[in-house]
C-alpha cells in the first residue's frame, strides 16, 4: 500500500474500509449468527453498524478531501492483473465524485438497514421464512460492499467488478423469496424476476465490456487518468473510437440504469422485499449508470453527437415510463416506473453535459425515492397486518403457526402452509391500490411521510426535488430544446400519477375491510423515514442556484472541472411549477373529488380507451420482447440442444457411430472372429490335435512283446538301409 | 583259405534266423532259444575275427559271453517257471497287461 | 583251399538248417534238439577257426548245460504247441519281410563294402598246442582279471536269483 504523491495527511488510509466494513459485517452474520443464535435485532444491528461504519469512513474521506482543498488521493490496495501492457490494480480513488457517491450510498443505505430490521421481522413472518432473516442482511451488506467497490474504483475494470457485483446482489435480493410470487403462492415468478434482472443487465454489461475493450485497445489503459489523458489525441485522429466507446457505455447505462430498451427488469424487480427496491432500485444501483457517465465526462465532452444520443435516450425514457406509471395499479409498480422516469431525467442531464445537475438529482432522488419506497413498504405491511388481523379474528380461519416461533420448516412445507392459508381466504394482494383507500386515517405517520416524498418528487417548492429537477430542465433548455420539452411533459405526468396515487391510497373510504383494519408501522421503521423526509425537504440546500450556494457544483468541480453555475431561471421554474400544480388539480378532479369505490374501474379507462390499455399493459413491451427475441432464442436453443446435441451428436455420432463401431469391433470383430473363431479355435485345435495324436500313438503300446521286438527290428533295418544308401 | 567274409555272412544269417524266431514264435522257450542262437552267431563272428588277427581277445570275449548267457538262461527260465505258476500257460501273447 | 571251403559250406549248411529247424519246429523238444545240433556245429567251426578251448567250452556249457536246462523246463511246462493266435495278424508277414531285408542288407554290406579283410588260415597243429591255451589263460588272468571276477559274481547272483525265484510260497505262508 502506498500513498499517492499528492497526499500528505488525512484519513485516506481508511479508504479500504469503505469496502471492508460491510464485508466484516456480512462475515459476522454469516459465520456466527446461526452458531450463537443471534436474535433478529442483533443481526440487524450488526449489519446496520457495518453500513454505518462505511458511512463514517465516507464522511472522514470527504473531510480529508476538503481539508486538502479538493485534492484527490489514490490508495493502492493490491495488484490484480499484470500481463504485458495490461495493468489493473485494486486501487481506491478518493475524489469528490466518489466521495459523494459513497456518502449517498452508505448514508441512505444505513437508514434503509435500520428500516429493514423492522420490515423484515414482519415480512419473514408473513412469508413463513424466519430462518432467512440473517440471509437478507448478509446480502444487503454484500451489496453495500460491491457498490463501494464500484464507486471507489480507480479504473474501468474495478468499476466493472463492482458493477457486476451489484448486479449479482440485485439478483440475489430480488429473488429472495425465490420459491413464491409476491403474494406468497408457490411460483416461479420471483426467481424469474431475478433472472430477468440479471440477464437484462448482462446485455448492458456486454456493452460496457465492449467499451472497456475499445478503451484498452485504443487508449492503452483502463485507469481513469491515463484514459482521459490519452483521449483527446484519439478524438482528433479517430473520433469514431470515442463515439463507439461512449455509445457502448450507453448500452451499459441502459442496462444498469434502466433506460430504453433495457428497463424491463426494473418493474419486475419489485418482486423483492421493499427495502431492496428502495436501496438498490431507487437510490444506489440504478444510479451507477449515471455515475459512469459522470466519471467518463472527459470522454463524453469530446463527442457531442454521442452526448445528444444519451440525452435523447434519457428524455424519451423519462416520458415513456411516466406514461406507463399512469396506468399502474400496484403501489410499487408506480414507483418503479417513476424511478425509470427519474433516471431518464438524470441520464438526460448528464447527456446534456450538466453533470452537476445530474448528480444533484441523483442525490435528491435517492432521498425522496427511498422515502417513497419505504413508505410504500410501510403501507403494504400495514395492509398485511390488517389482513392477518382479520384472518385471526375470523372463527372460520385455520390456525396459523404462531408468530415469532423460529420454524425450521422446509420450503416445501412452508409452501403447503401458505397454500392452506391462502386457499381458505381468497388470495389477497396487499400492494394493489384498488384494495386500499382512506389509509390517511389508519396510518397517519406513513401518510405524512409519503406526502413529503411525493411533493419532493413532483418538484414542488421548497422540497429538494424542485431544485434538482429545475436545474436539469434549465440545462436541457439551454443545450437541447427537444430534450427540454420531453422532460417537461414527463414532469407533468410525474405529478399526475403521484397525485393519482395519493388520492387512491390515502383519501376516500377504505375499499376493502383489510384497508379499514390497516395498522401503523413501528418506530424502527418510521424513524429512519423521518430522517429521509427531512433530507427530502432540506436537501435542496446542497446546490441552490444562487451565487455562493452552488455547494455541490463547487465540490464536484474538483473532479469534473468547472461547470457553469447557472442562476435560477424563473421562467423554467415557473413553467414546471405551474404544470405540477395543474397536474395535481387534474388528478384531484378525477380521483380525489369522487373517490374510487370498491370494484369501480379506473375513471380514465373509458375516456382514453386503448391509450389507457396501453398504459396499463406497459405498452406491451415485454410481450414484444418475448415474441421477437426470447421465444425465438428459446426455440433455437431447444433445437440446438435437442436435435443437434442430443439426437445428432449424442444419439447418432456417439451412440450409433462411435459406440456402435466400438462395440462392433470389440464384440464382433475381435471377440467373435478374431478371438473365438481365430485364436481360441486354434488353441482348441491344438489341444484336439494333441489328444488325437496321443490317442493314436497310445495304440503302439499294445502290450505285445512281439510288436515291440518288431519295432526294434524295423529300426535296425531302416538304419542299415540308410547306411547302405548314404 | 576261407575269406572271413563268409564267416561273417554265416554269422549274419544265423543272427537273422534268431531274430525271426524272437519275432514270430509265441512260446517263450523258443524265444529264449532264438536269443541264444543270436548270441551264438555273434560269438562266431568274434572268433572268426580273432582268428584273422591272431589275437585272443575275441576268444576271451566269447568266453565271457558264454558265461553271461548261462547266467541269463538260468534266471530267465526261473522267471518263466514263475509265470507258468500263475498263468498256467506260457503264451507270451497273454503277457500284455502293460499296454497303454 | 577248396577243401576248406567245402568243409565250411557243408558245416554252414548244417548250421543254418538246424537253426531253421529250431525255428519252425512245432514241438519244443525238437526245437531244443535242433538248437543243440546247431551249437555243436558252431563248436566245430570254432575248431576250424583255431579256438579249441572255446569249442570245448561251447559244447560243455551251451550244448551240455544250457540246452539240458532248456529241456528240463520244456518238460516242466509242457511242449504242446500253442493255438494260433488271433492278435496282430499283420505281425508275422512283416517280421518275415524285415528279417529277409535284414539278411539281404547285411550280406550286401559284408560283401560289397568290406575289402578283403583277411582269410582264415587252415587250422594247424601249432595253433592247437597247449601254448595257445596257456597264453589265453595268462591273458584271462592278467588283463581280464576284473571281468573274470565280475563274471564269477554274476554267476553267483544268477544262482541266488534262480533259487529265490523258484522258492515255493510255502515259506511265505508259514
Amino acid at each position: 500500500m502506498h500513498l499517492s504523491e499528492t497526499v500528505s495527511s488525512g484519513f485516506f488510509f481508511l479508504a479500504p474500509w469503505l469496502v471492508f466494513a460491510p464485508v466484516v459485517g456480512l462475515l459476522i452474520n454469516l459465520i456466527f449468527s446461526k452458531r450463537f443464535k443471534f436474535s433478529e435485532n442483533t443481526i440487524g444491528a450488526v449489519a446496520s453498524a457495518a453500513s454505518g461504519a462505511a458511512f463514517i469512513v465516507s464522511i472522514l474521506l470527504a473531510y480529508s478531501i476538503s481539508a486538502n482543498h479538493g485534492e484527490m488521493a489514490r490508495w493502492r490496495l493490491a495488484e490484480w492483473i499484470h500481463i504485458g501492457a495490461l495493468n489493473i490494480d485494486w486501487t481506491f480513488r478518493v475524489d469528490s465524485l466518489s466521495a459523494t457517491m459513497a456518502l449517498i450510498v452508505s448514508g441512505v443505505g444505513t437508514l434503509i438497514h435500520i428500516y429493514a430490521i423492522g420490515y423484515m421481522r414482519e415480512d419473514v413472518r408473513f412469508k413463513h421464512g424466519e430462518e432467512r432473516y440473517a440471509r437478507f442482511f448478509i446480502y444487503l451488506n454484500l451489496f453495500i460492499a460491491m457498490m463501494m467497490i464500484l464507486v471507489s474504483g480507480d479504473s474501468y475494470m474495478m468499476l466493472f467488478v463492482g458493477w457486476e457485483g451489484v448486479g449479482l446482489c440485485s439478483f440475489l435480493l430480488i429473488g429472495f423469496w425465490f420459491e413464491m410470487d409476491t403474494l406468497g403462492r408457490p411460483s416461479w415468478a420471483n426467481s424469474n424476476a431475478g433472472n430477468k434482472a440479471f440477464i437484462t443487465n448482462r446485455v448492458g454489461d456486454f456493452g460496457f465490456l465492449i467499451a472497456g475493450f475499445l478503451t484498452f485497445w485504443y487508449l492503452g489503459s483502463f485507469q481513469f487518468d491515463q484514459v482521459f489523458a490519452a483521449a483527446p489525441a484519439i478524438a482528433a485522429s479517430a473520433p469514431w473510437v470515442i463515439v463507439a466507446i461512449t455509445l457502448f457505455m450507453l448500452v451499459g447505462v441502459a442496462g444498469k440504469s434502466a433506460q430504453i430498451p433495457l428497463y424491463v427488469w426494473l418493474p419486475d424487480a419489485m418482486a423483492g422485499p421493499t427495502p431492496v427496491s428502495a436501496l438498490i432500485h431507487a437510490a444506489t444501483m440504478v444510479t451507477a449508470g449515471v455515475y459512469l457517465v459522470t466519471r467518463s465526462a472527459p470522454l463524453f465532452t469530446l463527442v457531442p453527437q454521442a452526448q445528444y444520443i444519451v440525452a435523447m435516450v434519457g428524455a424519451v425514457t423519462a416520458l415513456f415510463a411516466a406514461t406507463i406509471a399512469v396506468g399502474q395499479y400496484d403501489i410499487k409498480k408506480v414507483l418503479a416506473y417513476s424511478t425509470i422516469s427519474q433516471l431518464g431525467f438524470m441520464v438526460a442531464a448528464v447527456g446534456s453535459g450538466a453533470y452537476v445537475a445530474g448528480m444533484f438529482h441523483l442525490m435528491t432522488h435517492a432521498f425522496f425515492k427511498a422515502l417513497l419506497f419505504l413508505s410504500a413498504g410501510s403501507v403494504i405491511l400495514g395492509m398485511e397486518r390488517g389482513h392477518h388481523h382479520l384472518a385471526h379474528h375470523k372463527p372460520s380461519s385455520p390456525t396459523l403457526p404462531p408468530k415469532g416461533e423460529g420454524s425450521s420448516l422446509s420450503s416445501r412445507e412452508r409452501a403447503k402452509v401458505r397454500e392452506k392459508t391462502n386457499h381458505s381466504e381468497e388470495v389477497f394482494d396487499p400492494g394493489d391500490m384498488r384494495n386500499m383507500g382512506g389509509l390517511r386515517k389508519t396510518m397517519p405517520v406513513t401518510f405524512w411521510l409519503y406526502i413529503f416524498g411525493t411533493l419532493a418528487l413532483m418538484g414542488i417548492f421548497p422540497f429538494a426535488g424542485f431544485w434538482s429537477k429545475d436545474e436539469i430542465l434549465l440545462d436541457a433548455s439551454l443545450h437541447y430544446p427537444g430534450v427540454y420539452w420531453l422532460l417537461t411533459i414527463a414532469a407533468f405526468f410525474t405529478a399526475f400519477y403521484m397525485g393519482r396515487q395519493i388520492w387512491m391510497v390515502f383519501f376516500g373510504e377504505a375499499r376493502t375491510e383489510v384497508a379499514a383494519h390497516a395498522q401503523e408501522s413501528p418506530k424502527v421503521m418510521t424513524v429512519p423515514l423521518m430522517a429521509l423526509a427531512a433530507l427530502s425537504l432540506l436537501g435542496g440546500a446542497f446546490n441552490l442556484p444562487f451565487d455562493g450556494f452552488h455547494n455541490l457544483g463547487h465540490w464536484l468541480s474538483y473532479t469534473i472541472g468547472e461547470a457553469e453555475a447557472l442562476p435560477l431561471n424563473l421562467t423554467v421554474a415557473g413553467i414546471s411549477t405551474l404544470l405540477a400544480l395543474a397536474a395535481i388539480f387534474i388528478s384531484w378532479l378525477i380521483y380525489g373529488r369522487n373517490p374510487l369505490k370498491a370494484g369501480q374501474i379506473d375513471p380514465l379507462k373509458r375516456p382514453l380507451g386503448f391509450v389507457f390499455t396501453g398504459m396499463e399493459n406497459k405498452w406491451f413491451v415485454d410481450e414484444i420482447y418475448f415474441a421477437l427475441i426470447i421465444n425465438p432464442f428459446k426455440r433455437i436453443s431447444q433445437f440446438l440442444a435437442d436435435v443437434i446435441d442430443w439426437r445428432f451428436w449424442h444419439d447418432f455420432v456417439h451412440e450409433t457411430v462411435i459406440a456402435g463401431a466400438y462395440n462392433w469391433i470389440s464384440k464382433i470383430a475381435l471377440n467373435r472372429y478374431a478371438d473365438q473363431q481365430g485364436i481360441n479355435a486354434f488353441g482348441n485345435w491344438l489341444g484336439d490335435a494333441t489328444q488325437w495324436a496321443s490317442a493314436n500313438l497310445r495304440k503302439i503300446q499294445n502290450g505285445f512283446v512281439r510288436s515291440y521286438a518288431l519295432s526294434v527290428m524295423l529300426g535296425v533295418v531302416v538304419i542299415l538301409g540308410y547306411l547302405i544308401f548314404k | 583259405m576261407v575269406p572271413v567274409n563268409d564267416y561273417v555272412a554265416l554269422s549274419a544269417v544265423l543272427f537273422t534266423i534268431g531274430a525271426l524266431g524272437v519275432l514270430i514264435r509265441r512260446n517263450p522257450l523258443i524265444v529264449f532259444m532264438s536269443v541264444e542262437l543270436m548270441l551264438n552267431a555273434a560269438n562266431l563272428a568274434f572268433v572268426a575275427f580273432s582268428s584273422v588277427f591272431q589275437t585272443f581277445n575275441g576268444q576271451i570275449f566269447v568266453f565271457f559271453v558264454i558265461a553271461v548267457a548261462a547266467a541269463e538262461v538260468a534266471v530267465g527260465l526261473a522267471l518263466l517257471v514263475e509265470i507258468f505258476k500263475s498263468k498256467k500257460n506260457i503264451n507270451i501273447d497273454d503277457l500284455n497287461s502293460l499296454k497303454g | 583251399m577248396t577243401s576248406d571251403l567245402i568243409i565250411f559250406l557243408v558245416l554252414s549248411l548244417i548250421a543254418v538248417s538246424s537253426a531253421l529247424g529250431m525255428l519252425f519246429s512245432k514241438n519244443a523238444v525238437y526245437s531244443a534238439l535242433f538248437l543243440a545240433l546247431n551249437f555243436v556245429t558252431v563248436a566245430v567251426f570254432y575248431l576250424l577257426l583255431g579256438a579249441p578251448f572255446i569249442a570245448m567250452t561251447q559244447i560243455t556249457v551251451y550244448a551240455g548245460a544250457i540246452m539240458v536246462l532248456f529241456l528240463f523246463v520244456i518238460m516242466l511246462l509242457g511242449a504242446e504247441s500253442l493255438a494260433p493266435s488271433k492278435a496282430l495278424p499283420w505281425q508275422k508277414p512283416l517280421a518275415v519281410l524285415l528279417a529277409v531285408m535284414l539278411a539281404v542288407e547285411s550280406i550286401y554290406l559284408i560283401f560289397s563294402r568290406a575289402s578283403s579283410s583277411g582269410v582264415i588260415a587252415s587250422p594247424n597243429a601249432a595253433l592247437n598246442s597247449m601254448d595257445s591255451l596257456r597264453e589265453m589263460a595268462m591273458m584271462l588272468f592278467n588283463q581280464y582279471l576284473l571281468p573274470f571276477e565280475v563274471a564269477s559274481v554274476l554267476l553267483l547272483v544268477a544262482m541266488v536269483g534262480a533259487i529265490v525265484l523258484a522258492k515255493q510260497e510255502k515259506a511265505g505262508q508259514k
